[in-house]
């Protein structure tokens, strides 16, 4: 017994390095596979029918645009901060990955007896660690803006930097709202309280259209793509970026609206829990390991919803303007969130009397 | 002032009403617009592979004809030259020798004639100038070349294949809309 600090569970270790690698590459996949679903949904709604060229109806065009972009000439501006240059990329593309340790992606699965949570970890600030990573998000923009010592670049940095963390205000608000309902800052107890209940967002549809809406604003997307501003900033932050360095920006913004959907299916939408059918019979009926399969694949059923409307609002409204993006943040949906999270207190303190 | 077109619309400058100054209704009509056209045909022709029908009265590349007999029908009288508002069409006319017969209609035929396709407007005046019937402009259009010398086309280039000696791509050459007239007649 003596030895007990040193008896080291070896398979946990093992356990969580499979489900990191896992997810990491299945966030890698789905985000390459998000760039060829915006090109045909845009090419859609537009009334075109978008890559076709590349393999079966074009599903080989992500891997062609991935090799165009590693083949491209690296350029390292000599006026730049050549370290954080390097360093803006890897921060974006880091912070758009970490989120997703603590998304829960199904059930527990019963591997040879032994009972594997598919949650890389359940910690139990969750939504804080997300917050603590999504504001993390803005050294990528700021530091790939400063670095490359170029005034463009550096506007829409800035420009980027408040609106990102302007709009972290009305999500947090939002969010503690929801945290009053479920009573927990744990993912898996969130999604637990929704497993074959009334979701979370009959509770707080307010507090949803909020968050999503602020999903919108942290991942940079039309409405609120200004760091991106081609038009009157000549591309945004990542002017001087090229080759693949150019491409983990733009992948980093793929991984976030995967992660953002993820979160919002999580939160709001049950997580993994199979809508219409108990999921507890379901466990006794196919077993664990089916149902767990199952629920993975509803949650990302779910997700891909939420990227579909990503998208779908991405090709049908233009951007705002600096100021109406200011505004709607300050003068519109704080108020609204700040409401929203007193009423939701008021009610919740009125039923537990 | 009297409006230059019929579907003139007065811009509407009145201040947003509630409904529209928090967007979320009318951004929801837009997509509502946008999923219609999801669903809808698609405009696209995929070149390559589709290719569009040209009108019924498209003019495009020239064509130098002969008769039945496989003779070119050209006297090279030059009114196409003249008709020419592009000045594309260039000309040198020669006598039939004896033993020519079986090659040109007339006595007198072009012994070099070429158009320059970079200068040429596809009008269509040189066929409606020619008492021959000897050029005509096909369904084809020029092909894009190069050089500027590539595209001036002598008249090796231009006349149509001998209905005589090579039947099969005369009968290309002639191409469906002149078979679409004669249906017609």
């Amino acid at each position: 017994m003596q030895y007990s600090l040193l008896a080291f569970d070896w398979f946990f270790l093992i356990e969580k390095l499979v489900l990191i690698i896992g997810i990491v590459s299945v966030s890698l996949v789905i985000a390459m596979y998000e760039t060829y679903a915006e090109r045909k949904v845009a090419a859609f709604i537009q009334d075109r029918i978008g890559p076709n060229r590349a393999g079966p109806f074009g599903i080989l065009q992500p891997l062609a645009d991935g090799m165009k972009l590693f083949m491209k000439e690296e350029i390292i501006p000599n006026t730049s901060n050549r370290m954080l240059f390097i360093l803006g990329p890897c921060l974006a593309m880091l912070t758009a990955m970490m989120t997703s340790a603590v998304i829960p992606w199904g059930g527990t699965i019963d591997f040879f007896g032994r009972q594997v949570p598919l949650q890389i970890t359940d910690i139990n600030i969750g939504i804080l660690y997300i917050f603590g990573v999504v504001s993390m998000g803005v050294y990528g923009i700021m530091i790939g803006g400063w670095a490359s010592n170029n005034k463009f670049s550096l506007l829409a940095a800035l420009r980027g930097a408040s609106q990102v963390i302007s709009y972290e205000l009305p999500m947090g608000l939002a969010l503690i709202a929801l945290l009053m309902v479920t009573g927990s800052l744990k993912m898996s107890t969130i999604v637990g309280g929704q497993l074959d209940s009334i979701y979370n967002v009959v509770y707080q549809p307010l507090g949803f259209f909020l968050f999503l809406v602020c999903a919108f604003a942290e991942c940079n997307r039309t409405p609120f793509d200004l760091p991106e501003a081609e038009n009157e900033l000549n591309f945004g932050y990542h002017q001087e970026y090229s080759s693949m360095k150019l491409g983990f920006y733009l992948f980093a913004e793929y991984i976030n609206m995967f992660i953002s959907s993820v979160l919002m299916s999580t939160l709001f939408f049950g997580g993994y829990d199979i809508p219409f059918v108990s999921d507890h019979n379901l466990v006794e009926s196919i077993g664990q390991n089916w149902t767990a399969l199952l629920q993975g694949l509803t949650l990302f059923a779910k997700t891909a919803g939420f990227i579909f409307l990503f998208m779908w609002v991405r090709w049908t409204i233009p951007r705002f303007r600096y100021d109406q993006l200011m505004n709607l943040c300050w003068k519109r949906m704080i108020p609204l969130a700040l409401a929203n999270m007193l009423i939701t207190a008021a009610v919740v303190l009125w039923l537990k009397k | 002032m009297q409006s230059l077109t019929s579907r003139a619309k007065q811009v509407d400058r009145k201040p947003m009403t509630f409904l529209e100054r928090i967007y979320v209704w009318e951004i929801f009509k837009g997509m509502m617009i946008t999923l219609k056209h999801f669903f809808k045909r698609k405009a696209t022709i995929q070149y390559p592979d589709q290719k569009r029908e040209f009108s019924p009265v498209f003019r495009g590349l020239h064509v130098l004809n002969r008769d039945e007999e496989g003779r070119e029908r050209c006297t090279a009288c030059g009114l196409c030259a003249v008709a020419c508002p592009a000045e594309a069409i260039t000309m040198e006319a020669a006598e039939r020798l004896p033993g020519e017969e079986n090659l040109y209609r007339e006595e007198k035929y072009a012994a070099k004639y070429e158009i320059n396709m970079l200068r040429c407007i596809f009008c269509g005046l040189c066929e409606e100038a020619c008492p021959k019937d000897a050029i005509y402009l096909s369904e084809t259009f020029a092909p894009s070349n190069y050089q500027r010398k590539g595209l001036i086309y002598p008249k090796e280039d231009l006349l149509i294949p001998n209905p005589v000696t090579e039947p099969e791509e005369y009968k290309k050459a002639v191409g469906i809309r002149k078979k679409q007239q004669e249906k017609a007649n």
